[in-house]
C-alpha cells in the first residue's frame, strides 16, 4: 500500500504545521488571559482601600503562610521543568515521575489556598464583607481556579504519556501545559508583590 | 429543583409580551416544521452544523446576524413607535417594558448582529484571500460559532421565559445591581454576553494565528488584501478586548449572586469601576465592528473602480493607528464621571486624533474612485452611501470629544444619534457591501442588483429620516431612553423619527426581496469563473462556491492585488501539472454540543438552578479534554478526487466567460505599447 504511506507522511507534515499554529496560538491565548489578570489586579489595587467596615489587609494576611504558598508553587514550576528535560531526553517514565511531583506540589497550593480562603470566611472575612475583600476573593480566586484546571490538565497529561507515550502531539501538548504552569507562576509573583507585600506593610 | 423558575416566568401579565413570546415560538416552530417537511434534518446535521469549514460557519454567522438583524430592527420599530405617540400620554407600552426593548435592542444589535456578521464575513473570505485551505483551527471556529448562537439562544429564550434586562445594554450598576434589578433580566444579559464574548475572544485568537501563520507563499504582510489586515487589526482587538468584557460581567455576575461589593453603593464598592472596565472592552469594540467594514470598502471601491487600491500602505497604517488609539479612548464614554480637566482634556484630545487616521482613508477611498470607471453595483452604492453619511458622524464625533461639549450632550438623542451615525453606515452599510459583493463566492450566483440598489435607497433615507430629527432633539435637551415626554416640540421630529424607521422596514424587506427573487433566478445570475466582478484579490481565484479545500495548489502571490496579477500575466485558470492530497479537518459534533451547553449553562446560571449549571460545566470540560486529546482529527483527500475536482470546474468555463485583461495591462510610459513580462 504505497498509497496510504504517502497520505501518512502529509498527514505528519500537515501536523507538524499544524501543533507549531497551536503553540503560537496558545501564547496568544495566554496574553489574552494576561488582560484577566490585569483588570482583576486592577480592580484590586482601586479595591484593596476600601475595607468599609471589615478587616484590613494588615489584619488578614500572613506573610508565613503566603511564603509557603509561593514555595509550592515555584518549586511545581521547577519540577515541570524537569519533567520537559526529560521529554526532552525521551524519559517517558521520568516524565511522569516529575509530573506527579508537579501534581502534588500544585495540589499542596490549592490546599493552602483553599485553607487560607476558608479561614477567612469563618473569620468574618467572607468576599461579602467588602469591596477589598470581593477584589481580593476574585483575582486570588481566579488564579487558583487556573492552577486547579492546570492540575486536572497535568493529570490528563499523565494519562496520555502512560497510554500514547511521547508522540509529537503529546510532546506539543506538554510544552502548552508547561507554558499555561509556568505562566500562572509569573501571575504568583504579581500577587505576591501587589497584595500581600504592600497589604502587611 | 428548577431554582427560581416558575410557571410566573411566563409572559402572561402582557399583550406585547405575549405577542413578542408567540412570535418567538411560533417562529422556530415554523422552522422546525419546515426542517421536517423538507427532509432536511440529516443534510442540515451532517453538512451544515457539525461542518467545521471555514465558509459554511461564515454562511451560519451572517444567517444568525440577519434573523437577529430583523429580531433587534423590531425593537427599534416598536421604540420610534412608543416616542412618536408617548406626549402627556403612557403611550402603548409600559416603562418597565420600554426599558426591555432598548436594553435588548443595543444588545442584539451589538453582539448578534453585528458581530456575527463580521465575523461570518471575515470566515468566508480571509482564508481565500490568503491563500490557505481554512483557517487554522477549524475545530474552535466551530466552538466560537455555536457559542455565539448559544448567546443569541439565550436573549431570544427571555422573550418567552422571564425578562430581558431592563438596565440598558450597557448594564450600568448600581441599577443593574441585584437591589434595583431583582429579577432575572439582567442575569440574562450578563451570560448572553459572557457565552457570546468567549466565542468572541476565541474567533480573534483563531484569526490572528490563521493570518499570521497560514498565508500562501510570497503572500507578505503588505502585500495581503486590506479586508484581511483589517481582520488582522480586529482580532488582535478581540483577544485583547474582550477578556475586559468577561471580567466586569463575572465581577457584575457576583455582585449579583453572591453578594460582593464590586459595583455596590455601599461597602466598598466603586461602580465608576464598571464604567471603566465596561468601556475598555466597549471602545475597541466599535472599532472591532467598523474596521472590517473599512476593509470591504476597499476591496469594493477598488474593484468597482476598475483601478488599484489608491494608498494601500497609508490605508494599512491608519487601520493600525486606528486598532492602536482605540485603546487609549475610553474614558471619552464618561467625562461626566467627573475626573480632572486634565484626564478629560487627555481623552479628548486622543479621541480627536482618531479622526486622522479616519480621514486619511476616506481620502484614500475618494481617490481610488477618482478617474476611475464607476461601476454602480449595489455595493458601490453602500460604499458611495457611507462615505458621505460617515463623515457628518465623524464631525458630531469630534465634537462629542470635547469635554465641555460632551457636558451638554451626555446622554442626550444627540449620542443617540451619533452612534448610530458610526454604526449603521460605518459598520452595517459595510456588511451590506460585503453580501452584495461576496453572495456569488459562497453561493455560486450573484444576487439581484435591481433590488439591491432599492433596498440602499430606503435603507440610507430612513436613516437620515430616523437620526437627522434625534441630532436637533438632542440640542433641544431631550434625554435618550425616554418612555413618554411632556415637550409638544419634541413630537414632530419623533414623528419624522419613525417614519424613517418604516422606511428602514421597507428597506429590509428589499432584502428579503432581493434574496428571494435571487434564488428564484439563480440559473441566470451564475458564476460560472468565480470572478463575477474582475476582482483583484485572491478569493475571486477559487471557484464559486469554492471547493472544501479552496486552492487545489497553493496560489503564489507576486502583488498586492495577486488575482488581477494572475489574470493579466495569464497566470488564472490553468490546471496543475499535477494534483497533490489535501489534509481535511473531520467534521465534528462537538461544536453543536458545546453551544448547546452552554447555552442550558447560562439558562441554569440565570435561573439558579445549580445542578444543572454544574452537570454543563463538567460536561463542557469532559469534552474539551476528549478533544484535547484526540489525535485523529484529519483526513486524506486523495489527489484523484481533487483532479476530478478541479477538471469539472475548468471545463465549464469557456473564454467568453473570462474577463478582458488586455486593457489592464501595464503599458509604457512613453510609447503606451503594451509591455510584454513584468514591469
Amino acid at each position: 500500500m504505497a498509497d496510504t504511506s504517502v497520505s501518512l507522511s502529509i498527514l505528519e507534515e500537515e501536523e507538524k504545521k499544524s501543533l507549531e499554529a497551536r503553540e503560537f496560538g496558545f501564547w496568544v491565548y495566554l496574553m489574552s488571559d494576561a488582560v484577566i489578570f490585569a483588570l482583576l489586579f486592577a480592580t484590586y489595587v482601586v479595591l484593596s482601600g476600601n475595607s468599609a467596615a471589615g478587616p484590613t489587609s494588615r489584619e488578614l494576611f500572613d506573610l508565613g503562610h503566603t511564603a509557603g504558598e509561593t514555595a509550592l508553587l515555584l518549586l511545581s514550576s521547577l519540577t515541570f521543568g524537569v519533567a520537559t528535560i526529560a521529554m526532552g531526553q525521551g524519559h517517558a517514565g521520568r516524565v511522569v515521575q516529575w509530573l506527579i511531583l508537579t501534581l502534588l506540589l500544585g495540589l499542596g497550593f490549592i490546599a493552602m489556598e483553599v485553607w487560607e480562603f476558608s479561614s477567612m470566611t469563618r473569620q468574618g472575612a467572607g468576599p461579602g464583607t467588602s469591596g477589598f475583600l470581593s477584589a481580593f476573593f476574585t483575582l486570588i480566586g481566579t488564579h487558583g481556579l487556573h492552577v486547579t484546571l492546570g492540575a486536572v490538565g497535568i493529570c490528563v497529561m499523565i494519562g496520555q504519556v502512560l497510554v500514547k507515550g511521547l508522540t509529537l502531539p503529546v510532546r506539543s501538548r506538554m510544552m502548552r501545559l508547561g507554558l499555561f504552569w509556568h505562566f500562572l507562576d509569573i501571575v504568583w509573583i504579581g500577587i505576591f508583590s501587589v497584595v500581600y507585600l504592600p497589604g502587611v506593610m | 429543583m428548577l431554582g427560581r423558575l416558575t410557571l410566573d416566568a411566563l409572559p402572561f401579565y402582557s399583550w406585547v409580551a405575549m405577542g413578542g413570546a408567540g412570535v418567538t415560538v411560533g417562529g422556530g416552530l415554523l422552522v422546525f416544521c419546515l426542517i421536517t417537511y423538507l427532509r432536511a434534518w440529516k443534510v442540515l446535521w451532517t453538512d451544515w452544523l457539525t461542518s467545521v469549514d471555514h465558509k459554511k460557519i461564515g454562511i451560519m454567522y451572517v444567517v444568525l446576524a440577519l434573523v437577529m438583524l430583523v429580531r433587534g430592527f423590531v425593537d427599534a420599530l416598536m421604540m420610534r413607535a412608543q416616542q412618536a405617540f408617548a406626549l402627556n400620554s403612557e403611550g402603548y407600552l409600559p416603562p418597565e417594558h420600554f426599558e426591555q426593548i432598548f436594553s435588548s435592542h443595543g444588545t442584539i444589535m451589538i453582539f448578534f448582529v453585528a458581530m456575527p456578521f463580521l465575523t461570518g464575513l471575515i470566515n468566508i473570505i480571509v482564508p481565500q484571500q490568503i491563500g490557505a485551505r481554512d483557517v487554522a483551527f477549524p475545530f474552535l471556529n466551530s466552538a466560537s460559532l455555536w457559542m455565539t448562537a448559544a448567546g443569541a439562544g439565550l436573549v431570544l429564550i427571555s422573550l418567552v421565559i422571564g425578562k430581558f434586562s431592563q438596565a440598558g445594554w450597557t448594564g450600568y450598576p448600581p441599577y443593574s445591581g441585584i437591589e434595583y434589578s431583582p429579577g432575572v433580566g439582567v442575569d440574562y444579559w450578563i451570560w448572553a454576553l459572557a457565552v457570546s464574548g468567549v466565542g468572541s475572544t476565541l474567533s480573534g485568537i483563531n484569526f490572528i494565528v490563521t493570518i499570521v501563520k497560514n498565508r500562501c507563499p510570497g503572500m507578505t504582510l503588505m502585500r495581503m488584501p486590506m479586508f484581511t489586515w483589517t481582520t488582522l487589526c480586529i482580532s488582535i482587538l478581540m483577544t485583547f478586548a474582550f477578556p475586559a468584557l468577561t471580567v466586569v460581567a463575572a465581577q457584575l455576575a457576583l455582585d449579583r449572586i453572591l453578594g460582593f461589593h464590586f459595583f455596590t453603593n455601599g461597602d466598598g464598592g466603586n461602580m465608576m469601576m464598571y464604567a471603566n472596565l465596561l468601556w475598555i472592552w466597549g471602545h475597541p469594540e466599535v472599532y472591532i465592528l467598523i474596521l472590517p467594514a473599512f476593509g470591504i470598502f476597499s476591496e469594493v471601491v477598488a474593484t468597482f473602480s476598475h483601478k488599484r487600491l489608491f494608498g494601500y500602505q497609508s490605508l494599512v497604517y491608519a487601520t493600525a493607528c486606528i486598532a492602536i488609539l482605540s485603546f487609549t479612548v475610553w474614558l471619552h464614554h464618561f467625562f461626566t464621571m467627573g475626573a480632572s480637566s486634565n484626564v478629560n482634556a487627555v481623552f479628548g484630545i486622543a479621541t480627536m486624533i482618531i479622526a486622522v487616521p479616519t480621514g486619511v482613508k476616506i481620502f484614500d477611498w475618494l481617490f481610488t474612485m477618482y478617474r476611475g470607471r464607476i461601476e454602480f453595483h449595489p455595493s458601490m452604492v453602500f460604499t458611495i452611501g457611507f462615505m458621505v453619511t460617515f463623515v457628518i458622524g465623524g464631525v458630531t464625533g469630534v465634537l462629542l470629544a470635547l469635554p465641555p461639549a460632551d457636558y451638554l450632550m451626555h446622554n442626550s438623542t444627540f449620542l443617540v444619534a451619533h452612534f448610530h451615525n458610526m454604526l449603521i453606515p460605518g459598520a452595517l452599510f459595510g456588511y451590506f457591501a460585503g453580501m452584495n459583493y461576496w453572495f456569488p463566492k459562497a453561493f455560486g450566483f450573484k444576487l439581484d442588483e435591481k433590488w439591491g440598489i432599492r433596498s440602499f435607497w430606503f435603507w440610507i433615507i430612513g436613516f437620515y429620516l430616523a437620526f437627522m430629527p434625534l441630532y436637533v432633539l438632542g440640542f433641544m435637551g431631550m434625554s435618550r431612553r425616554m418612555e413618554h415626554y411632556a415637550d409638544p416640540n419634541w413630537q414632530p421630529y419623533l414623528i419624522v423619527a419613525a417614519l424613517g424607521a418604516v422606511c428602514v422596514l421597507i428597506g429590509i424587506v428589499c432584502i428579503a426581496v432581493q434574496l428571494y427573487v435571487s434564488v428564484k433566478t439563480w440559473g441566470s445570475a451564475r458564476d460560472v469563473t468565480g470572478d463575477p466582478w474582475n476582482g483583484r484579490t485572491l478569493e475571486w481565484a477559487t471557484s464559486s462556491p469554492p471547493a472544501p479545500y479552496n486552492f487545489a495548489v497553493l496560489p503564489e502571490v507576486r502583488d498586492i492585488d495577486a488575482f488581477h496579477d494572475q489574470k493579466i500575466l495569464g497566470l488564472a485558470y490553468l490546471p496543475a501539472e499535477r494534483y497533490e492530497d489535501i489534509v481535511m479537518p473531520k467534521n465534528t459534533m462537538l461544536g453543536p454540543v458545546l453551544g448547546a451547553l452552554a447555552f442550558a449553562l447560562g439558562f441554569a446560571m440565570v435561573w439558579q438552578i445549580w445542578w444543572l449549571a454544574a452537570l454543563c460545566l463538567i460536561l463542557s470540560l469532559v469534552g474539551v479534554g476528549i478533544r484535547a486529546c484526540n489525535d485523529d482529527t484529519e483526513f486524506v483527500l486523495p489527489a484523484a478526487e481533487v483532479e476530478r475536482i478541479e477538471t469539472e470546474r475548468l471545463a465549464q468555463i469557456t473564454p467568453a466567460d473570462l474577463h478582458d485583461m488586455r486593457e489592464y495591462a501595464p503599458r509604457g510610459a512613453a510609447s503606451g505599447a503594451v509591455l510584454t513580462g513584468r514591469a
